[in-house]
C-alpha cells in the first residue's frame, strides 16, 4: 500500500541497509577481529575492521628483557611459521653489531625457515578450504603440517614456539640424519598436496567462490602497502628473497609465482605453488650445505657417553677419546663444542660458549658471565637498523633501535598482514556476505603479527 | 544435601554422567599461538573425537564446554565474560595455554593474569602451547569432573581475589 | 656506501634536511616537519626514485636514550656497567635528534629500482603533529592511527584519527618512555 510519498528522507524501518556485526568471536577460523558491514539485501555497501583484541604489548616488552630474550616474543608473532620471525630479528641485531654468521648456519636457517612456510601455507590453504565445506583437505593438511613439525622437533626440541636462532647462530647444530627424513616428510607433502589439487583446483564449487571475489589491482595493493603472495597473485612481482636477498637465498635456485588477476583464486595457487617452490629451496639447501662437525669416536664410530669419557680420562686413557664428543643431554645436543665453528659468530661478546668450555676453563666461564649477568649482556653499539625478511605473508621487518645497554631501546615489527587489513574493507565492498569467509581466508591474517 | 542418595538415583547420576563426559560440545574460543596446538589436537593425528569431544560447536547456546585458547587481552575481555554468560548450564570451562591460566610471560598493560579472575575455571592445562598430549590429558580430567558433577553438583568457585593486586 | 638517494633529496631540498647519515648501509635523512608531504610526494613521483611502496611508519621516543639503570653489583668498590661501546665502529651512528623528544620514522621501498630510504622526522613534545601521508598511500592510515595510539602523535588531515590496538577507554600511550609497563586498565575484573 503506497502513500504518496514526497522526496524525503526514509524513516529507520523503511532503510534498506541493515548493519551487521561479525565477531570479535566468530567461526572463522583464523582470528579475532571484528567486522562491522553494512548490508543492502546481500551485498556489502561499506565494511569497517576492528582489530587489537590480541595486542599483547610485544614492543614494550621487547624493551625489557634483553636481546636475546626477545625471540620467545618473537616466535609468538606469526606463530605458524615462527622461524621466520626469529631469523627476521636475529638477522636484523646482526646487522646492528655489524657482524655475519658462518654459512652452515645461513644454510640451517634458510632450511627451516622454508619449512615453516610452508607450514604456514598449509595451514592457510587449510583452514580456508574448511570454510568452504572441504573438512578432508583440511585434515589433510594438518596431517602434511605434523609431519613437518616432526621435522623441526627433531631439529629445534619443539614443534612450534621454537626460539630457535639467537643473536649470532643458531642453539644447536642440525642432527646427523636430517636428510633422510625431510626427504619422507617431503614425500608424505607432495602427495598430499597432489590429493588436495585434485580434490579443489577443479572442483566446481570451490572454483565458483573463489573466482572472482576478493579482487584487487596492483597499483591499489602497492599503495596500501601490501607485499608477499597476496601481492604477487595480483602480478606485481616483488620477492624480498628475490629483490634484497639475505642469508643464502640468492645461490639457491628457486622461482617466484606470480598471479594475474589478484583474486581469492590466484592467491590460493600462488600459495601452492610456492610450497612446492619451498621444497625445492630445502632439497638445494641440503645439497649444497658446507659439512659440519663429524660427531663420533673416530676408532669405533660410536658416540662416547659423558660418565665413560670422565672414567676413560681417570684412567688416563686420553686417546681413546680425544677427538670424540660427549653424548650429551637432547637439550644441549648439536651444541657442543666440535660444532660452534658451524652454528655460531665467533665473537665473544656476542654469542655463550660451548657447556664445555663454560664449566671447563676460565674464559669460558666469563664469556658466559659477561653474557647472561643482569646489567652486562649482549651490548651492541648504539645505533638503527631495519632489516626485511620475506615472511610467509610478505615483507616482515624489523627495525632495531640501539643504545649501547643490554636492552633494545626500540624493536618495531614491520607486519605484513597489518597492509592488508587494512585493504579488507575495499577488497569486501562490493562483494556478496558469503564472500567474506574466502576473502578472509585468503588474507590469512595471524593476530599474533596483527597485532603483536 | 535434602535427601541422602539412594541406589536407583546414584546409577542414575552416573549413566548422566557418562553420557556428558563422552558428548562434549566445545566453543573454542581461540585467539592466538595456542589455537594451532588445538587444531592440532582436533585433527586426525591426535584426535579429539575418540573422547566424543570432536564436534565444535560455534555458538555459545549451544556449547557446553567454553575452551579459552590463547591470550586474552583487556580488549577482549567483555567479549569473553559475554559469551560465557550467555552459556547455558551445565558449564565448564577450560583454560588453555599458560596465557589463560596465569597471563603467561606478557606481564604488561595489555594483558589480563588469568581468565580465572573474570570466569571461573575448570581445568588448567599448562604449556607455551600444551602439547597435543597434555591437552588430552585434560579433557580426561575434564570428563572426571563432569562424571562427578551430577553426583556431587559441585562446581569451580571463583577465587577470591582481591580488588587490587600489589605489583 | 651508497649515498645516492641522500644525494637526491638533499639536492632537491637542501634547506629541509637537517641531517644524514648511512648506518650501516641504510640511507637516511633527518628532515624538518613541514617539508613532509613535499618531499614524500617528490619520493613518490619522481621518475629515478619512483619509491612506491610505504614499508613503515613507526615513532621512537628518546626520552630516555642512554638512561638505562644498569645495577652495579660490587657497589661497593665502586665498580660500575656502563653501556659499551666495546664493538667498534668505523662509521658510528650521529645519535638520536637533539632537542626533540620522539622521532617518527618513515621507510620507503621502490619496487622499480629495487632501493630503501629512512625519512626520520623529528617531532618535539610540545607541539606533537605531523602531516598525514593518507593522500598518497593509502596505507599510512592504519600506520598513522597505530603511532597515534601508541605514541599520541596526531597527524593532520587523518581521516579517522582514532585508537587502533587499544581499547577507547584506554588513558595514556602505551609506548611512551613514562607508561609503566605493567599498569593495567581493566574494562572489567580487578585490577591484577
Amino acid at each position: 500500500m503506497e502513500t504518496e510519498q514526497t522526496a524525503e528522507m526514509p524513516t529507520d524501518s523503511e532503510k534498506r541497509e541493515m548493519m551487521l556485526n561479525i565477531g570479535p568471536a566468530h567461526p572463522a577460523m583464523h582470528g579475532i577481529i571484528r567486522l562491522v558491514v553494512d548490508l543492502d539485501g546481500e551485498q556489502i555497501q561499506n565494511a569497517d575492521v576492528e582489530i587489537g583484541f590480541l595486542h599483547r604489548g610485544f614492543e614494550k616488552m621487547s624493551e625489557e628483557v634483553g636481546y636475546n630474550g626477545v625471540i620467545p616474543y618473537t616466535d609468538r608473532l606469526n606463530y605458524v611459521s615462527p622461524l621466520i620471525n626469529n631469523m627476521g630479528y636475529c638477522m636484523a641485531v646482526e646487522k646492528l653489531l655489524g657482524i655475519s654468521v658462518p654459512e652452515r648456519c645461513h644454510y640451517i636457517r634458510v632450511i627451516l625457515s622454508e619449512i615453516s612456510r610452508i607450514g604456514d601455507h598449509l595451514t592457510c590453504v587449510g583452514a580456508t578450504a574448511m570454510e568452504l565445506g572441504a573438512f578432508t583437505v583440511f585434515l589433510y593438511m594438518i596431517k602434511a603440517r605434523e609431519s613437518l613439525w616432526d621435522l623441526v622437533e627433531m631439529v629445534t626440541g619443539a614443534r612450534m614456539t621454537v626460539s630457535y636462532c639467537r643473536v649470532g647462530g643458531v642453539k644447536a647444530d642440525l642432527p646427523q640424519d636430517f636428510a633422510g627424513p625431510c626427504a619422507e616428510a617431503f614425500q608424505e607433502v607432495r602427495k598430499v598436496l597432489a590429493e588436495s589439487d585434485g580434490l579443489l583446483t577443479r572442483n566446481r564449487i570451490f572454483v565458483d567462490r573463489m573466482n572472482g571475489t576478493g579482487q584487487i589491482s596492483a597499483e591499489d595493493a602497492i599503495s596500501y602497502g601490501i607485499t608477499g603472495p597476496f601481492l604477487r597473485a595480483t602480478g606485481a612481482e616483488y620477492d624480498v628473497r628475490k629483490d634484497c636477498p639475505y642469508a643464502v637465498y640468492d645461490q639457491l635456485p628457486f622461482e617466484v609465482p606470480v598471479g594475474t588477476r589478484g583474486d581469492n583464486m590466484d592467491r590460493y595457487l600462488v600459495r601452492m605453488e610456492e610450497m612446492e617452490q619451498s621444497m625445492r629451496i630445502v632439497e638445494a639447501a641440503l645439497r649444497d650445505i658446507p659439512p659440519g662437525e663429524v660427531l663420533v669416536n673416530p676408532e669405533t664410530g660410536q658416540p662416547i657417553p659423558a660418565a665413560q669419557m670422565v672414567d676413560l680420562a681417570k684412567m688416563g686413557k686420553i686417546e681413546s677419546i680425544s677427538g670424540g664428543c660427549a653424548l650429551v643431554a637432547p637439550t644441549l645436543e648439536g651444541a657442543g663444542r666440535g660444532q660452534h665453528r658451524s652454528i655460531a659468530v665467533d665473537e665473544k661478546r656476542v654469542f655463550l660458549p660451548p657447556k664445555e668450555d663454560a664449566y671447563g676453563n676460565i674464559e669460558g666461564l666469563m664469556q658466559q658471565f659477561k653474557l647472561v649477568m643482569l646489567g652486562h649482556g649482549l651490548r651492541p653499539p648504539e645505533g638503527e637498523v631495519y632489516f626485511p625478511v620475506e615472511g610467509a605473508n610478505g615483507e616482515l621487518g624489523f627495525y632495531v633501535v640501539s643504545d649501547g645497554s643490554d636492552n633494545a631501546y626500540r624493536v618495531r615489527v614491520r607486519p605484513p598482514c597489518f597492509a592488508i587489513m587494512s585493504a579488507l574493507p575495499k577488497l569486501l565492498t562490493g562483494e556478496m556476505i558469503a564472500d567474506i569467509v574466502p576473502t578472509f581466508g585468503s588474507v590469512n591474517m595471524i593476530g599474533g603479527e596483527l597485532d603483536r | 544435601m535434602e535427601n541422602s542418595p539412594s541406589f536407583l538415583t546414584t546409577r542414575l547420576n552416573e549413566a548422566i554422567g557418562w553420557a556428558q563426559k563422552y558428548s562434549i560440545f566445545q566453543y573454542p574460543f581461540v585467539t592466538a599461538c595456542c589455537g594451532m596446538e588445538y587444531m592440532a589436537t582436533a585433527c586426525s593425528h591426535y584426535d579429539v573425537d575418540r573422547f566424543g569431544a570432536g564436534l565444535p560447536r560455534f555458538s555459545p547456546r549451544q556449547a557446553d564446554v567454553l575452551f579459552v585458547v590463547g591470550t586474552i587481552s583487556h580488549k577482549m575481555a567483555p567479549v569473553l565474560k559475554r559469551i560465557y554468560d550467555q552459556m547455558a548450564d551445565p558449564k565448564w570451562v577450560v583454560a588453555f595455554g599458560v596465557c589463560t591460566c596465569t597471563g603467561g610471560f606478557y606481564n604488561n598493560y595489555a594483558t589480563v593474569m588469568g581468565i580465572d579472575t573474570i570466569i571461573p575455571v575448570d581445568v588448567y592445562i599448562p604449556g607455551c602451547p600444551p602439547r597435543p598430549e597434555m591437552v588430552l590429558d585434560g579433557l580426561m580430567k575434564l570428563q572426571d569432573k563432569i562424571q562427578d558433577h551430577q553426583s556431587s553438583g559441585r562446581r569451580a568457585e571463583p577465587e577470591p581475589r582481591p580488588e587490587v593486586f600489589e605489583v | 656506501m651508497n649515498t645516492s638517494l641522500i644525494k637526491a633529496v638533499s639536492d632537491r631540498f637542501p634547506a629541509a634536511v637537517s641531517a644524514t647519515h648511512t648506518y650501516r648501509g641504510d640511507q637516511t635523512v633527518a628532515l624538518r616537519p613541514e617539508f613532509l608531504l613535499e618531499i614524500a610526494q617528490f619520493l613518490k613521483e619522481d621518475p629515478a626514485l619512483q619509491m612506491n611502496l610505504l614499508v613503515d611508519v613507526t615513532a621512537v621516543d628518546y626520552s630516555a636514550f642512554g638512561k638505562s639503570p644498569a645495577p652495579a653489583f660490587f657497589a661497593s668498590s665502586g665498580v660500575a656497567v656502563r653501556p659499551s661501546t666495546q664493538i667498534p665502529d668505523e662509521d658510528p651512528w650521529p645519535g638520536p635528534p637533539e632537542k626533540a623528544r620522539f622521532a617518527v620514522v618513515y621507510h620507503f621501498y621502490s619496487m622499480h629500482h629495487k632501493h630503501r630510504l629512512r625519512l626520520v622526522v623529528p617531532v618535539p613534545e610540545s607541539e606533537t603533529e605531523l602531516t598525514s601521508l593518507t593522500p598518497l598511500w593509502a596505507g599510512a592510515d592504519w600506520l598513522e592511527r597505530e603511532v597515534w595510539d601508541m605514541y599520541g602523535i596526531r597527524f593532520s588531515g587523518h581521516p579517522n584519527l582514532k585508537r587502533i590496538l587499544m581499547y577507547k577507554e584506554f588513558e595514556g600511550y602505551p609506548l611512551r618512555k613514562d607508561y609503566p609497563v605493567n599498569k593495567r586498565q581493566p574494562l572489567i575484573g580487578p585490577v591484577n
